[in-house]
């Protein structure tokens, strides 16, 4: 190993409390930093988590729609016009809104139903019970397994009230959780109607399917001159918009940016203070290393390979604390997802933070006078 | 023998108006390869500015230092490290090592900060330990170490770039008599064998027998200078004895 790196290493080691101390400090601020990411990411995961797993080139929404849950409303019979437009295979209608379920033993259940024309349009995944085919028999609902306590059922087959009407069970879904906190219920396109109260003639969304080899934005572009009162885009703008109205415009993402940024500070602040008291202890020796002529260069790489150190050790431990957080969480309201992006996010500002906190301890070091080892 | 320093006309004050003071005052001297200079002065006298502005460490208010023909007067803070990296070997009253290295790693910083490394580095900082009587205590670390032995491992530092000047501040101070003996033989050597130009600043008149010349400093004025003989070296630590002692 380079001396330089035997210098920082066991420097950084002599005082061995204070190094765990230390460590547990950046540990810390680096798992704050990664579950703050992660619930973001989770977050941001989670309210576009239908646009995501929905097979659809265009999505017909009326203007001003933010989100899948923000209630759209569209004429019915806009869909002759949308099959019209050159390039277009299928314009599939959507029926989705607030429901309330009534489970077997009383009570009454905030619930999001879902529907399409036909029913595989927007279909739930992760079906572990039952099938689509199920859900094409009126009555029939999808149930998600980690709302069964809430909504009194567990199984295909068992019955429940949506909105007065009878249902029956007849897929079980798992990991499909709302972010709204209202479970998503699918249904046939018909019962779904009366379980929302919307009229024959209203639909939700329009999913719009090309030809192959169409040209999506030529569609689109056509789509918005043909008809009035609706907006047409493609997954990408809106999940793009989903996540501006609910990480930016709702407060919440900032919150969790701020939480990760305040994670930041405190994680430099712990870090500076760790490398300046070694620093310090060491201080007349980095004066003698100067007052022999070593170059600011060189003591450079003694602070910035301690910080290097601290860094990966921090991160290394505080990745698989966070890895075992993001598995307690996985089936949870608010999941942290840790992805390998987010980690090397998460070394990179370790790294910067380390570096940032390096730069008191070279100041101190190269504002010490080479000469004052002679009076000491 | 040729001149390692050069030092000419050389003034240091700290301070302005009432405070100001004159710590070196219009200042020559040579310091040369091959000869142990020892600069004696009392406490005050200038002795540690000097050696730090003839150590590259301060720059002199006026009048020119060249350090092996290397002006130093115009040189900024990391030339004049780059001076000290190639010519100087430094040691210090307090040793400075560091304590997180072994006797052998603290002998290879100085050959690290040259960007020397690997095996002959390694066998480099080896061999300048064995020179200095240390060859069975290469892996110590300086606590386990006793102060002439430290002493030695800064010497060997000081040593193993072979620089053409080795600076000494008081480096047998903290040491019994027979320890600062047998560091002052080191240096001595070093001058006299490897014809390095060592300059030491000691109070101790009992090394003065090791000298090839002796530079007395006082208010920041080189007083006297004197090539002693080794008898006149003890009269003269008998002389420097009686006056410390307040004797006539």
């Amino acid at each position: 190993m380079p001396l330089v790196m035997t210098l920082a290493l066991r420097n950084l080691l002599q005082d061995r409390l204070r190094f765990v101390a230390a460590v547990t400090g950046i540990v810390l601020s680096v798992v704050l930093i990664l579950v703050q990411m992660g619930l973001f990411y989770g977050f941001g995961r989670m309210v576009t988590l239908i646009v995501d797993h929905t097979a659809a080139d265009l999505w017909i929404v009326s203007k001003g729609t933010q989100y899948f849950e923000d209630i759209s409303i569209l004429d019915a019979e806009m869909r002759q016009e949308l099959s019209a437009v050159d390039g277009v295979s299928e314009a599939v209608p959507v029926v989705a809104g607030f429901s309330a379920w009534l489970p077997p033993d009383g009570g009454l259940i905030g619930i999001f139903i879902i529907a399409s024309d036909p029913v595989g349009g927007l279909a739930p995944w992760n079906i572990v019970e039952g099938g689509l085919d199920d859900l094409a028999t009126t009555g029939t609902v999808s149930l998600e397994r980690s709302y069964a306590d809430q909504l009194g059922v567990s199984a295909r087959g068992e019955t429940a009230q949506v909105r007065g009407h009878p249902v029956t069970v007849g897929a079980v879904t798992s990991g499909l959780r709302s972010f709204t906190t209202r479970p998503y219920v699918f249904t046939d396109f018909r019962s779904a109607r009366s379980y929302v109260g919307l009229p024959a003639n209203l639909v939700t969304y329009f999913l719009i399917r090309a030809k192959p080899g169409a040209d999506i934005a030529r569609i689109r572009q056509e789509a918005q001159a043909r008809v009035s009162g609706m907006e047409a885009l493609t997954p990408e703008q809106f999940r793009a918009r989903s996540l501006n109205f609910w990480l930016y415009r709702t407060g919440a993402g900032a919150a969790l940016v701020a939480g990760a940024l305040l994670s930041i500070i405190v994680g430099t602040v712990i870090i500076a203070q760790t490398l300046y008291s070694s620093t310090k202890e060491h201080l007349y020796e980095f004066a003698m290393v100067r007052a022999i002529g070593a170059s600011n260069r060189y003591i450079y790489r003694v602070i910035a390979f301690q910080a290097l150190v601290n860094a990966l050790i921090g991160l290394s431990v505080a990745t698989v604390i966070s890895i075992g957080v993001e598995r307690l969480t996985a089936t949870s309201v608010a999941p942290v997802i840790i992805t390998p992006a987010l980690v090397a996010v998460a070394f990179a500002l370790t790294l910067l933070m380390c570096v940032a906190s390096g730069i008191a301890s070279i100041v101190r070091i190269i504002r010490v006078d080479p000469a004052s080892v002679l009076t000491r | 023998m040729s001149a390692a320093i050069e030092a000419a006309r050389v003034c240091k004050t700290y301070g302005q108006g009432p405070t100001r003071v004159e710590a070196v005052r219009a200042l020559d001297l040579v310091v040369r390869a091959h000869e142990l200079t020892v600069l004696v002065g009392p406490s005050g006298s200038g002795k540690t500015t000097l050696l730090s502005i003839l150590g590259c460490m301060l720059t002199p208010t006026s009048g020119t230092v060249r350090v092996c023909g290397v002006p130093t007067g115009d040189a900024r803070p990391e030339a004049l490290a780059a001076i000290r990296r190639r010519h100087i070997g430094f040691v210090f009253q307090s040793y400075h090592l560091f304590s997180t290295l072994t006797a052998a790693e603290n002998v290879q910083l100085a050959l690290d900060i040259r960007s020397e490394r690997g095996p002959g580095a390694t066998a480099k900082s080896a061999a300048v330990l064995a020179d200095v009587g240390l060859s069975a205590k290469l892996n110590a670390f300086p606590r386990e170490l006793s102060g002439g032995e430290q002493q030695r491992v800064a010497i060997a530092r000081a040593l193993v770039a072979d620089p053409s000047v080795i600076l000494a501040d008081e480096p047998t101070a903290a040491l019994d008599s027979e320890n600062g003996r047998a560091i002052m033989a080191i240096l001595s050597s070093a001058a006299k064998q490897r014809g390095r130009a060592v300059l030491v600043v000691t109070h101790d008149a009992r090394l003065f027998r090791f000298a090839d010349r002796i530079v007395h400093i006082e208010d920041g004025v080189i007083t006297r200078e004197e090539r002693p003989d080794a008898d006149d070296c003890e009269t003269h630590a008998r002389t420097v004895g009686s006056q410390r002692a307040g004797r006539p």
